[in-house]
Order: C-alpha cells, then structure tokens, then sequence
C-alpha cells in the first residue's frame, strides 16, 4: 500500500513531470519563471489548487457524477471546481500577501485555464486509482510542477546574469533551456 | 427522458450554488479595502495602458497618484483635460502637461541617404539592422520600414513615401513606445513647444557624411556659433541642441551647410501655402 503511494509519488513527480514530460502548462512555466520568489509563489498555489481538485473531483466523480450516469459532464463539472479554487486562492493571496499577488499579475487567474491541473483531474479518473492514490497523484504532480518550475527559475535567474549571445538574449534562451532542463528529466524514465 | 436533463440541471447547478455560497463567504472574510480615491482616479483616467506615464498601466498610476506618489500632470495622452480632473478629484492644482512629441532625428530619404546594398527581407527595422546594420551607408538613420509605425497605438507614425519615418503632431501622445522599438535609437521625445530640431542622428566625421547623406550634419560647428543661447553643442561630431534652453529663434537655421536644422513651424506653413 505505501509503496504503492511512493511509486505514484515519484512517478508524478519525476517521470511524468506534468511540465517537462507531458507539456501541460506550459504558459506559467515560461511566465513566472524569471524570479525564483514569484515562481515559489506561483508553485505554492498551484500545489494547493491542485491537491485540491484532485480531491475534489475524485468525490464529484465517484459520488455525483458516476451513480447518475453523468461521466460526460466530467469537464464542465471539474472546470467548476477549478475556477471556484482559483477565485479563493485568489482572494486569499490578495488578502496575505499584496505584493506577491502583484507579481503574479495575470498569471493567478490563468491557473483556471491551466491544462495541468485539469490533466491530474482527468488523468485521475482514467486510471482505477482510490481516493488517496488519486491526492497522492494530484499532490505529486504539483509538487513535480512545483519542482519543475523553480528549478527553471534558478536557471533563469543566473541566465540573466550570463554574457548570451545579443539574438538569444530573452525568449530564446528560456525555450532553450526549458528544452535542456526537460531532456534533464528525460533522464528520470524507467525510474518507475 | 425528464431525468436526463434533470439529472445534469441539478448536479451542476447545486454544485454552481455550493461553490458560489463558499466563495461569496470567502469574498467577505478575504476583504481587502481598496482606497476609493485610487477608483475615482482610475475613472478619469483615459484606460490607453500605454505606459506614458512611466507607469506599467492605468491601474499603476492611479495607485501611486492616490497614494500621492506621483504627479497628477504626468498623464501624456489625457493632456489637460485629465490633469485638471485629476488636480479636482486629489484637492490639487492642476500644473501644466508638458507635451512631448516623437521626433524622427533623421532626414536621410531615398533621395538623400546613399544605400549600400537591396534589402529584400521581412520589412522590420531590427532584421534589417541585424544585416550589418541596414541597407543605408548611414549608420545611424531611420531605416523606413515600419517597425515604430507597427507598434504606435495611436497611428501617429507612418513611413513617407521618401522612405523616412514622421510623426504626426496631432495625433503623438509622446508614449514613447517606438522611441523603444526603434533598433537605431532614431526617435526622441521633444517637447512640443520646441520648434527649432537637428535633424540628424549620425556622429560620422564630416567627410564622411559629405559621402553618404546630403542632409547630414557634418559637425562644422557653424550652429555652434551662430546660437546666442549657448545651448547647441558638439557630441562626437553631431550638432545636439539642449532643448531646455532653447528659445526657438533659429539662428542656426540660415547657416547650416547640409540643412539639417529645421524649424518645424516653416516647414508646415510651406506645406500649406504648397
């Protein structure tokens, strides 16, 4: 049994890093990523966005939407419970923390469209994980998000820093390094 | 048949309700105050985001100006009139806007400026640049292809037919933003009521600009002399007015070899009578 939520643990977090190996959410990965103190920020709320819909849309699913036979509004439905998390999150990092919530800019209401957290919600409900197995895979996923991006933050950082060549200054060599740090995690396949 | 639209009705719509009532209860507890002064500020201010006010966006400014961190007159694109709305809404006196206009430094058009090779890349300033900077001998001039017409917000730069860039006066709200984009730094922000311009960016030797532009400042210093303000100086070779003092007399003007200087008010009554 806790073997079995230590593979799902690492394998969502190493082996299918949600950023570097299936390429979901992208956009905050090369967003919010030029500082490591927003990217942390950024990786706080989505660990507890996506934890939570994990949760959430499991007993939605389970409880509400299987027993009526409504597995087709399995979307709409979890795009409800992620915007409503969104929306709190939000309010709540208004009310905390007003300087982070400023560097977060458009990026904080942009985890309601962020295709990761609803690719753990409907990953989850693909594979016959129980309710723990299915918040384990949620909350590794994140932390990989988590991990992935503040990684690359610190990578930024000191990129900025370095004498790059005049054309690939900026964009350029973000993408590059972004494809760099993801055949780093390329690495971790057949971990598990 | 009834449940199958039923079902879905009620399940969404009492998880709408569910989510709705813990986000409303959360609205209250996570409350933040915003200062009414800084949403009055935003009201009057014109909403253009274009950063004039060295303000990331409107929002920004009205923040700072609530806050009584900024100047009520710094607002380029609402002039006057949002100034003077602001001044009523902060208790203060208005002051005055000063309008600052992009300026195109450069009177290098195909007839003037010599090439020196075709460019037949994407029309961009900065490609162009990066192929050993442009197709014009010149160094330092406008390039003409668009890229500060591209980025202006307000349509107030164009490329004429001559192949320069030229701001239009009435519609230059002095943001600044092609002033950014522009690769050969060409564009500068001049004050409106300044009349009298140095039309010429380029810091080459005299000889050297006899060779590639006919208009071009050959830094002979004339300029220099004739100004009875003391305000134009030699930068490595180019004529630069400080336009703080400058009155706008233009003595410069009849002297200057190459006629680079220009006084902008003559040129637009010869338009005009033309």
């Amino acid at each position: 049994m806790l073997t079995n939520l230590l593979l799902i643990l690492v394998s969502s977090i190493f082996v299918n890093n949600f950023l570097l190996s299936r390429f979901l959410g992208e956009c905050p990965f090369l967003g919010v990523s030029k500082q490591v103190e927003t990217a942390t920020g950024m990786s706080v709320a989505v660990v507890f966005v996506m934890t939570m819909t994990a949760a959430i849309t499991y007993l939605i699913n389970y409880y509400i939407l299987v027993p009526f036979g409504l597995e087709y509004l399995q979307i709409i439905a979890f795009i409800v419970v992620i915007a409503s998390l969104v929306q709190f999150v939000e309010m709540v990092i208004k009310k905390t923390s007003p300087t982070l919530y400023q560097a977060l800019g458009i990026y904080l209401p942009l985890i309601t469209t962020n295709c990761a957290v609803l690719g753990v919600a409907l990953l989850n409900v693909q594979n016959p994980y129980n309710f723990i197995e299915a918040v384990v895979n949620g909350f590794g996923s994140s932390v990989g998000f988590a991990f992935a991006l503040i990684s690359y933050a610190g990578i930024r950082e000191r990129l900025a820093l370095a004498p790059i060549p005049k054309a690939l200054e900026g964009f350029p060599s973000a993408l590059i390094g972004a494809g760099l740090l993801s055949l780093g995690f390329l690495g971790f396949r057949g971990l598990v | 048949m009834i449940q199958e639209i039923l079902y879905p009705l009620l399940v969404l719509g009492g998880m709408g309700l569910l989510f709705g009532a813990v986000l409303a209860y959360a609205s209250q507890k996570f409350y933040v105050e915003v200062n009414p002064l800084q949403q009055k500020v935003r009201d009057a201010l014109p909403g253009a985001n274009d950063g004039g006010c060295g303000f990331a966006s409107c929002d920004a400014y009205a923040q700072a100006v609530a806050e009584g961190r900024a100047d009520i007159n710094k607002c380029v694109v609402g002039g006057q009139a949002v100034a003077e709305a602001l001044a009523a809404i902060m208790g203060t006196d208005a002051g005055t806007v000063k309008k600052r206009i992009a300026r195109v430094m450069c009177k290098g058009t195909d007839n003037n400026a010599v090439k020196k090779y075709k460019y037949h890349g994407v029309k961009d300033c900065r490609a162009a640049n990066a192929l050993s900077g442009g197709d014009k001998e010149c160094e330092f001039g406008c390039l003409g292809l668009g890229t500060c017409e591209r980025v202006c917000p307000f349509d107030a730069i164009h490329v004429t037919a001559e192949g320069i860039a030229e701001s239009d006066e009435e519609k230059c709200t002095g943001c600044g933003m092609c002033v950014d984009v522009c690769p050969k730094n060409v564009i500068q922000l001049i004050d409106i009521s300044k009349r009298v311009i140095i039309f010429c960016n380029n810091h080459d030797k005299g000889k050297r600009v006899r060779q590639i532009c006919k208009v071009g400042c050959i830094a002979c210093s004339i300029c220099v002399r004739q100004c009875p303000e003391k305000v134009i100086t030699m930068d490595n070779d180019l004529a630069v007015i400080n336009y703080d003092g400058c009155t706008n007399c233009g003595a410069c003007i009849p002297r200057c070899p190459t006629k680079t200087i220009l006084n902008l008010d003559e040129i637009i009554s010869e338009v005009v009578a033309s």
